[in-house]
């Protein structure tokens, strides 16, 4: 279908290389194995393709069609027309590894401007081109702690009120390490705000305390008393964060963390239905030769001029192999240059708006569910960015599909994860939910059976 | 001419794309968490569009010419993939939506799951790794919990032939396994005797690049399968060269037990500058139930008056989670149209001139220069950029000289097994006039490198920016072009 041979092409080509016909160049294969039937449906012209693939699409319901109050880890936003536009170019997106600094400069002053941007929204001094998400540059980081230590610290804290799935695929990336205890998220430590059961278990043995800002529940926790426990026994502490909450919230590196990572959805990258997304990685100088994945430094060339380079690369899997920290190859290209896109079209004033948005829409839809009888706040009493636990006194699942039944998206039901939190719902409000909006969600609410 | 940062763009009190304010009652920031100061750029909207498509012109691209980066299979993208991963309908759909909201998104899954088994002569596949790398990662997770699982601790060993990836040690060392290099022998087969005596009680499996980076399918395929098999070890595909074997050769048919495929290279999504990839992993029936979690099944099969549904289940022994929700969505969208559009008899296509276009410049190429491993190649080949009687010219000089005939150059210094390496990919998607030209230039560039050394060892002329001083940034260690005044660069 791509392929643009002639006839006649094809008979030049053989020509030269000296055989006969094109099968014959697959003599090597075994006869047995050679040229097997496909079972594949009859292709499709462009045309038919894009009908078929727009009657899948359709076959979707999306937060365009319902009102959205569901994040958990991904997060609707408005995305600038501009954004996907530039992101269309086919000299970005149909470019590779920019291995060849000379031809590839506009990728990597981007990705440069990708790090500072990230550097400066998480107050870190180094931040690298980009992991596959959230939960692998949380994965990363305590590869990291582990290396830091050279394995001789056996203990790694992970709060419990960290994503459950960054928790999973944590425990996933260090399966081998037998030595290695993955702890502090079990039920007995809890969730309390004091984070006082955390602490009470950092000791000189424990490599790594992690966190969430504003953690899973939406809740804008001090980290300060934690740090300065984890540093007293010479651990390191590194913070997952939400971007968007860091422009109203001062960043992580400013307390002490000594890496921080997060989820770069939120920073113009469509939900797609969970990826690709963007992690984003970033730490403090003293930690720089141990960061894994790309990075892009800043150098000059033989006239003098500035120029941009992958750099430090002798850290990687292609030079190391077995002993690379890390077997990342590729960074999330070109949603870091969403994301750098996105923030630089934003700027210092529009970033702001759109998370202090967040936090009044979110402020006004806590403040209305609770009034509505039957649902109440369990965490009122901890400041929270754009996301709330809401206690409901029926059935979570029932409700959601009420919510469902009326166009809403009512939200995530906790107790999947958190038994503790039976009867609890996470709500996430962004700037897309309008205020005509929340007030359909409260009469919604108002309209249930209550138990 | 050097285009600014971002940061020297700023003015302060410029905006680009602001909001409206909050229309309902407002609450407070608490003050003990509130930002001090967010120095982020100032810039109108019109300057951020100039910035970055400036940013666009200084790259190449496949849009822009032939890029023939070995391993990398960087063929045409096709647009109308872009098209449709952007369909509402796919990109505002939610991860955690509910299942009966995203019945389209789970059966494009469910069938891609077994397009891609299909292609593969597998069992089962996930969709899950974010990259081929990441697929390495759960290949060999799995291989680990197999043998865990049968009690069979012994099996410590990897081996992984001196022509693989170098992403192929890493992988086998993040699980904790042993990796054993393997060498090739002279003909750029795995060779056997060293393969027999490396398969003992501590072998847990090899990883088998077939086509290996040379371009050069394994003569003794089914042989090197058989041997790892019968000493009790799995064998891992990288897949990363299966563009030549689409509707030639089903790895899964000969034995092998799992294997990812690189959906950035075989079909067709965009390499993005570096990024996303997507590295879905096909198992054999033995292996179904190690698949990551969560995986999509068809939950009921419908009838003649309803359709099928849909859902996620995890497998019985699932190895878990890599990942936060389920994979590179859109690009998993991409790919199936791909396949969709193209079928068996246009996958069959990709392979054959995938595989002829290679053949065709190896052909034209190899009197000027030195073909260490003279056989029908694959989708690939590799060259020394050397010659004895030019002994300062090197396989760099001759890449950054491609630039000034305004061809990305292949490949090079991979795989280390050959000396300087010049590793061609030239994918289907060209045509004969462009390999002609290439093939020109390169033969054009063996000729300047007698007759005028200068030009190669001072290229690229026509570049943005010439050679770079890659020792200065390592030294340096420059990462962020901080805005002047706010931050301290050396602190």
């Amino acid at each position: 279908m791509f392929t643009p041979h002639t006839k006649a092409d094809v008979e030049a080509m053989l020509k030269t290389i000296g055989v006969g016909k094109v099968e014959d160049l697959f003599n090597v294969v075994p006869e047995k194995y050679r040229f097997p039937d496909l079972n594949l449906p009859e292709p499709l012209s462009e045309m038919e393709a894009a009908a078929e693939l727009d009657s899948i699409a359709s076959a979707n319901a999306t937060t365009r069609d319902f009102i959205c109050f569901l994040g958990a880890g991904a997060y609707q936003h408005y995305i600038p027309a501009a954004v996907d536009n530039l992101l269309q170019r086919g000299e970005f997106y149909t470019s590779y590894t920019p291995y060849q600094p000379e031809i590839s400069q506009g990728t990597l002053q981007a990705i440069f401007e990708f790090q500072s941007l990230i550097s400066l929204l998480t107050g870190m001094d180094v931040s690298n081109a980009s992991h596959y998400d959230g939960a692998t540059a949380a994965a990363e980081a305590v590869i990291l702690a582990n290396h830091h230590f050279r394995g001789k610290r056996s203990k790694v804290l992970l709060s419990r009120a960290i994503n459950p799935q960054y928790r999973e695929v944590i425990r996933g990336y260090m399966q081998a390490n037998a030595a290695l205890h993955i702890v502090g998220d079990d039920p007995e430590t809890g969730i309390e705000p004091d984070l006082k059961n955390l602490i009470a278990q950092i000791d000189l043995d424990t490599s790594l305390v992690m966190v969430q800002y504003p953690d899973f529940f939406g809740r804008i926790i001090d980290y300060k008393p934690l740090i300065e426990a984890a540093h007293a026994q010479g651990a390191l502490v590194a913070v997952v964060v939400n971007p968007t909450a860091l422009a109203l919230l001062t960043p992580p590196g400013e307390i002490g963390a000594d890496i921080v990572v997060g989820e770069g959805q939120p920073l113009g990258i469509p939900l797609s239905y969970g990826g690709p997304y963007l992690g984003f990685f970033a730490v403090k100088n003293p930690l720089l030769r141990k960061i894994s994945g790309r990075l892009v430094g800043e150098t000059v060339d033989t006239q003098g001029e500035l120029a941009y380079v992958l750099t430090l690369t002798a850290r990687e899997q292609h030079i190391r192999r077995e002993k690379a920290t890390s077997n990342i190859c590729s960074n999330q290209g070109l949603m870091a240059l969403a994301a750098t896109i996105y923030m630089t079209l934003l700027g210092k004033t529009g970033f702001q708006q759109v998370a202090n948005l967040c936090y009044q829409n979110a402020h006004y839809t806590a403040n209305t569910v609770q009034e509505v009888p039957g649902f109440s706040l369990p965490f009122k009493a901890t400041p929270f960015f754009h996301e709330f636990v809401v206690q409901a006194d029926q059935d979570v699942p029932e409700l959601l599909v009420h919510l469902q039944d009326h166009g809403i998206l009512g939200g995530y039901d906790l107790s999947q994860d958190y038994p503790e939190l039976e009867g609890c719902l996470l709500m996430a409000v962004t700037e897309m939910n309008s205020r005509e909006d929340i007030d359909y969600l409260t009469d919604v609410l108002s309209e249930v059976e209550h138990a | 001419m050097r285009e600014p940062t971002i940061f020297e763009l700023s003015s302060p009190g410029r905006t680009g794309v602001t909001f409206q304010e909050p229309d309902v009652p407002l609450t407070d920031i608490p003050q003990e968490f509130a930002r001090a100061n967010l120095p982020f750029p100032e810039i109108s909207e019109l300057g951020v569009v100039r910035h970055f498509t400036k940013l666009s012109q200084k790259n190449y691209a496949i849009d822009l010419g032939f890029y023939p980066l070995g391993s990398c299979t960087m063929k045409y993208n096709p647009k109308i993939n872009e098209a449709i991963a952007r369909y509402p309908g796919f990109a505002a759909t939610h991860p955690l939506q509910p299942e009966d909201t995203v019945q389209g998104n789970l059966y494009l899954m469910y069938t891609l799951q077994n397009w891609l088994a299909e292609i593969g002569g597998f069992a089962d596949t996930t969709l899950e790794p974010a990259a081929g790398a990441q697929g390495e990662l759960v290949g060999t997770m799995i291989i680990a919990r197999y043998h865990k699982d049968r009690g069979d601790l012994k099996r410590t060993r990897i081996l992984i032939p001196d022509s693989a990836h170098g992403t192929n040690p890493a992988s086998s060392a993040m699980l904790g396994f042993d990796p054993v290099q393997l060498p090739s022998d002279e003909r750029g087969n795995v060779d056997l005797k060293a393969l027999r005596e490396l398969c003992d009680d501590r072998l847990a499996g090899l990883m088998f690049t077939n086509p290996n980076t040379l371009g050069l399918f394994d003569e003794n395929t089914a042989e090197v399968i058989r041997i790892v098999h019968e000493a009790g070890g799995l064998v891992y595909g990288d897949g990363a060269n299966m563009n030549a074997l689409l509707g030639v050769f089903k790895p899964g048919n000969c034995g092998i037990d799992v294997m990812h495929f690189n959906l950035h290279k075989t079909f067709s999504t965009p390499h993005g500058g570096g990024g996303p990839g997507s590295g879905a992993v096909m198992v054999c029936e033995k292996l179904v139930d190690y698949l990551p979690d969560p995986h999509v099944v068809m939950t009921d099969p419908g009838d003649e008056e309803t359709a099928p549904t849909y859902g996620f289940a995890r497998p019985k022994k699932s190895i878990g989670r890599v990942k936060a929700f389920h994979g590179h969505f859109g690009m998993l969208v991409r790919a199936y149209t791909y396949i969709a559009m193209l079928g068996q008899d246009g996958l069959r296509d990709v392979a054959e001139k995938a595989v002829l276009n290679a053949n065709y410049l190896q052909a034209k190429l190899k009197g000027s220069y030195t073909l260490p491993y003279d056989r029908s190649c694959m989708h690939e080949f590799v060259l020394e950029g050397y010659w004895k009687d030019v002994p300062d010219i090197r396989a760099l000089d001759i890449a950054k000289r491609l630039m000034d005939y305004d061809f990305h150059p292949p490949t090079n210094y991979f795989p280390l097994i050959v000396h300087e390496a010049l590793m061609i990919e030239p994918t289907e998607t060209e045509s004969i006039e462009t390999l002609d030209q290439f093939a020109d230039a390169m033969v054009k560039i063996a000729e300047e490198a007698r007759t005028q050394p200068e030009l190669l060892k001072n290229a690229p002329h026509n570049t943005p920016v010439k050679r770079a001083d890659e020792l200065k940034a390592a030294k340096d260690l420059v990462f962020c072009c901080y805005p002047a005044g706010d931050w301290d660069r050396n602190k």
